[in-house]
């Protein structure tokens, strides 16, 4: 028998109370918890709602398709190319490293590399895509296709680049694109505090954005880019899209036509190779700039795909600097092509009759200092019409003093020296055209009568660019005021030429101008009689000029000048010409600039003419329009010039 | 006169006991969970799997376990409750030696047939343990000082080791849960004063510990407190867990979006939303009509516990209805307190709705214990 206390114990005392109490007080904590849901749920819900949208809904950009930029005939010289890159997720891959190395022995990357690649994969979240290689080869693509069992988390996609198919003659002119960097979202957020953007463009935050670097691509960037479009998408957590939800598109930016005539730009490129110069074609009835050639030059599609450290470095130390367009920002001293602007304020101020003989000597002496001409035993007596054609120093030292400075400045200025010139590339430079102002201003010396003789031959403080020389010339031919331009159609619109406003000195004194450099061509004496054009439909007027960049001391010129040669190539004189054709007519101006080339007569004037004669007859100069007694030596040199094949072109759009 | 006695003319016997079951509390558990698989249905993104299918299995698993337990005699289970505890608290040391890791935990005993959580054991053989130790203790001992130490001694073990794993929330489920049935057992009232004090100064001293190197709590569990205390200081960061399942919850509104229709859960803002978190996807989808239906049920569940405990006149099954009801309450309070940021994250499920096998499992054999001293009492 067993003892049912054994079994049953009954309730302690009190312990009924106390579960009533403990039950009590867990009802007290499920009302806290009902009202505590009350208050999030009801009274707060509207914040969490937003809040849960927030979470939800991401803005996705889409990237506009950047502008094509077109030769003024259609033919592409910025374009935008298909290319394929690799991308790798991690999410999802079990075993990276095996994937890593198959990705290696199919694309050969080095082994430094996959090092790189695997840092960067880890270090970023599972979903976020990264490059492992980029514009991939049709080899290389097909190898990953077939091989994709092998390579899971590997994609291949489709991305837009930027290539310049004829990077060499253009990459001076349009620049190149590259990636973002912090400079570009400086600027950015500059013009957006200087008005110049209406928000801050959320373009720079897309990966593997690119913006213009230099030149064209540089000054019409915000053109060119387009308006970036957005997509509203629903995401999860780990940011992987799943749907889309409303989408505003972007906007490509628009296609540029430039002025320049690839034909001719190929052949000044070619026609220039080898030296360190630069050459401008303008027309000079709507001021189209037809080429503008940069020697030497580079392969901009390596700027855009990262260039090496050790092709950036050859391009850097390169004496000859291949970056950056000489016609546009090199400043030289014109040398004796400024005297057409000291000769025509000369006829303008009336200072001196065309007739009047001014004896030259060789030098003259001006207190105490003696400032020699070119030629040492001297001109004799020389018009007006005869100081253009020999170009005498003596005869514009004689100007300058009856002229003085200002008038000198102001008819430079007048004829678009020392004015920077608005053309969309990078660093336009203005040039100096010295005055007295300018001198106490930026030397705190005052002005000197030497001076005034320095700048009357182009020398001294006298700087320009091969575009201002440019474009005095298509003044001087026309007696407008030419303006250069270099966009012919923006967006499909051709934008209209401007018409020139008249340059307002009086025709005969520029027709005696004028015919000076008629024979500075044409004239068995003048200076470039060498280089003149036979055709009587395509000849040429022009000028000359030879600048120095170092002083010749006075013992050095009793010892006899030492000769280009002799000298290191820093040191040589710039070889300079400007020049107009045809005479009756003019249509185009050309100017060319021989850095440290030697004598303008020798160097430049032939390169002149080629280059007018190229603008003249369809970019190849006709044979027959040379003097007889060259024609065999300049076909043999043309035969030597590699010109691009015109059937290359592939492009054309209208 | 024997207990068999006593009884033989109201106790029931044979299948007979399964009328005198509880029934609302059972029905009110099918219930809880049904809801739960719907849930499960729906964070899977309208799929069974994978875990909707396991879950059920472990509920059919889980209801044949508590009517087994039921339909034996309350006595048999005081008599092997010692056996239970010590065995749970082997299993603890096991954990200690041949645990899995999951989560930065040691949690699971791969026992080759069953993943095995042996801290949810704990809670409840250690009810029972305390139950059938106050059962045998003579009235006067009760609140003798070495007879108090007995059950903390008994409550310590397991809490040390679920701590060791480190488990913070079962840890303090089992030393709520432990308390409450000494509470019950009727230890005098200055006892409980004393500890209350004494955990009072513990707590000022282990968040002072923080940062030197007698931290007695593991860094993550500084962060879950200190996030718990300032959850928009990181939002992303660690106190992303409670932004989010505030932003979840609250966005559901009155009304919620609608079965299937929460977007937090779905999209995976909201992390480990099938298990810890669930009742934040419930209270997105059905809103707070929803989320409080919830909380009604479970409150139900407790009152019917709490009346059938009232009711019961034998010791060691008022004890063991009280502590499986305090367990239960604690297990759903606790969860929703931390997902509507009332407490610091320490891993409670929400009971019976959360996947997870071993808190299924042994919340059902803890309602089977309930529905045993339901079946066999004194009437």
């Amino acid at each position: 028998m067993i003892n049912s206390t054994d079994y049953i114990k009954d309730k302690v005392r009190g312990s009924n109370r106390r579960a009533l109490l403990l039950g009590g007080g867990m009802a007290a904590v499920l009302v806290t918890l009902g009202f505590r849901s009350h208050f999030l749920q009801v009274r707060e819900a509207e914040k969490f709602r937003l809040l849960a949208e927030e979470n939800r809904i991401n803005l996705r950009l889409i990237p506009p398709v950047r502008g094509e930029i077109f030769d003024r005939n259609g033919i592409l010289i910025a374009g935008n190319e298909q290319n394929y890159s690799a991308i790798l997720i991690r999410d999802g891959i079990k075993n990276l490293e095996e994937v890593l190395r198959n990705l290696q022995t199919i694309l050969l990357i080095p082994d430094e590399e996959i090092a790189i690649l695997k840092g960067q994969i880890l270090k970023n979240r599972p979903l976020i895509p990264i490059t492992v290689a980029e514009r991939l080869t049709w080899k290389q693509l097909s190898r990953i296709a077939v091989n994709s069992p092998a390579l899971p988390g590997v994609s291949l996609e489709v991305i837009l680049t930027r290539y310049y198919p004829r990077s060499t003659d253009y990459s001076n002119i349009v620049g190149y694109v590259g990636p973002v960097n912090e400079k570009d979202i400086k600027k950015m957020e500059e013009d957006f505090i200087n008005g110049l953007l209406s928000d801050k463009n959320p373009l720079l935050e897309i990966p593997n954005f690119q913006v213009g670097k230099t030149e064209v691509e540089s000054k019409l960037d915000r053109q060119l880019r387009g308006l970036v479009g957005v997509k509203r998408v629903e995401v999860n957590a780990l940011g992987r899209v799943m749907r889309d939800l409303d989408r505003d598109e972007s906007v490509n930016g628009p296609d540029i036509k430039l002025t320049i005539d690839t034909k001719l730009q190929n052949f000044v490129q070619a026609r220039l190779e080898g030296i360190s110069a630069s050459a401008i074609v303008m027309d000079v009835i709507n001021g189209d700039l037809l080429a503008i050639g940069s020697t030497p030059t580079f392969d901009s599609n390596k700027f855009v795909n990262g260039i090496s450290f050790k092709d950036y470095n050859s391009l850097i130390e390169n004496p000859y600097r291949p970056l950056g367009n000489k016609a546009i920002q090199g400043s030289y001293p014109p040398g004796s092509t400024f005297k057409m602007a000291v000769a025509l304020a000369a006829l303008e101020a009336g200072v001196v009759e065309p007739n009047e003989k001014i004896r030259c000597t060789g030098y003259i002496e001006l207190s105490g200092r003696r400032f020699h001409c070119w030629k040492r035993s001297g001109h004799g007596n020389v018009n007006f019409h005869d100081s253009l054609k020999q170009s005498c120093d003596c005869y514009y030292y004689e100007l300058a003093q009856r002229l003085g400075i200002e008038k000198i400045n102001l008819m430079a200025r007048r004829l678009g020296l020392g004015e920077k010139h608005d053309i969309p590339m990078s660093l336009v430079q203005s040039g100096l055209i010295p005055s007295k102002e300018w001198k106490v201003r930026r030397r705190g010396e005052d002005w000197r009568i030497g001076d005034t003789l320095n700048t009357a031959i182009g020398q001294g403080f006298v700087l320009s660019s091969s575009l201002q020389l440019a474009v005095m010339t298509a003044r001087l031919a026309t007696n407008r005021a030419v303006k250069p331009r270099l966009v012919k159609t923006f967006a499909g619109l051709e934008l209209d030429p401007e018409a020139f406003s008249p340059l307002g000195v009086r025709s005969e004194n520029l027709l005696r101008v004028q015919t000076g450099m008629y024979d500075v061509i044409n004239s068995s004496t003048g200076t470039a009689y060498g280089s003149r054009i036979e055709s009587q439909k395509m000849n040429l007027a022009g000028k000359t000029g030879t600048s120095q960049v170092r002083g010749i001391s006075r013992s050095e010129r009793e010892d006899g000048v030492a000769l280009n040669e002799d000298l290191p190539w820093k040191q040589r004189d710039h070889a300079l010409f400007v020049g107009y054709a045809p005479f009756k007519s003019p249509r185009y101006a050309v100017s060319v600039i021989v850095e440290h080339g030697g004598s303008g007569s020798a160097i430049a004037a032939p390169i002149a003419r080629d280059i007018i004669l190229a603008a003249q007859h369809d970019a190849l100069p006709p044979l027959s329009a040379y003097p007889e007694s060259q024609q065999a030596r300049i076909s043999s040199a043309f035969s030597k010039m590699v010109l691009t094949d015109p059937s290359e072109i592939l492009t054309v759009k209208n | 006169m024997s207990y068999m006695e006593i009884n033989s003319g109201h106790a029931p016997s044979g299948f007979s006991k399964i009328l005198y079951l509880n029934w609302p509390v059972v029905l009110l558990l099918c219930a809880i969970s049904c809801i739960g698989f719907l849930m499960l249905y729906s964070v899977a993104g309208g799929s069974v799997n994978p875990w909707l299918v396991p879950q059920v299995k472990r509920f059919i698993a889980g209801m044949t376990v508590l009517f087994f337990i039921a339909m034996t005699p309350i006595w048999f289970w005081r008599n092997v409750s010692g056996v239970f505890y010590l065995g749970s608290v082997l299993l603890l040391v096991a954990v200690e030696f041949f645990g899995e890791t999951g989560m930065g935990a040691q949690r699971w005993l791969d026992l080759g047939f069953i993943r095995l959580q042996p801290s949810e054991l704990t809670k409840i053989t250690t009810v029972l343990f305390l139950a059938a130790y106050y059962d045998r203790l003579n009235l006067e001992q009760t609140s003798k000082l070495l007879w108090v130490l007995i059950p903390v001694i008994i409550i310590i073990i397991p809490v040390f080791l679920t701590l060791r794993q480190p488990d913070l929330g079962t840890a303090l489920l089992i030393l709520l849960g432990g308390s409450a049935v000494i509470f019950l057992a009727g230890v005098h009232w200055s006892y409980f004063a004393a500890v209350i004090s004494l955990v009072g100064a513990l707590v000022v001293v282990v968040l002072k510990a923080q940062n030197t190197k007698w931290a007695l709590l593991r860094e993550y569990q500084y962060n879950r407190i200190e996030t718990f205390l300032y959850p928009s200081s990181d939002p992303l960061g660690t106190g992303y867990h409670i932004t989010q399942s505030k932003i979840a919850l609250g966005s559901g509104g009155l009304n919620g979006r609608g079965f299937m229709q929460g977007t937090q859960s779905r999209l995976n803002f909201l992390p480990e939303k099938h298990t810890d978190f669930i009742f934040t996807t419930l209270a997105e989808e059905f809103g707070f009509f929803g989320g409080l239906s919830v909380l009604l049920m479970y409150a139900a569940v407790i009152i019917f516990c709490v009346l059938s405990a009232l009711s019961n006149k034998d010791r060691f099954s008022f004890l063991t209805i009280m502590g499986v009801s305090i367990i239960f309450f604690l297990y759903f309070s606790v969860n929703m307190a931390m997902v509507m940021g009332f407490a610091p994250i320490v891993g409670v499920p929400l009971p019976l709705i959360s996947y997870g096998g071993s808190s299924m499992i042994v919340l059902l054999c803890a309602f089977g214990f309930m529905q045993s001293a339901h079946v066999h009492r004194l009437r």
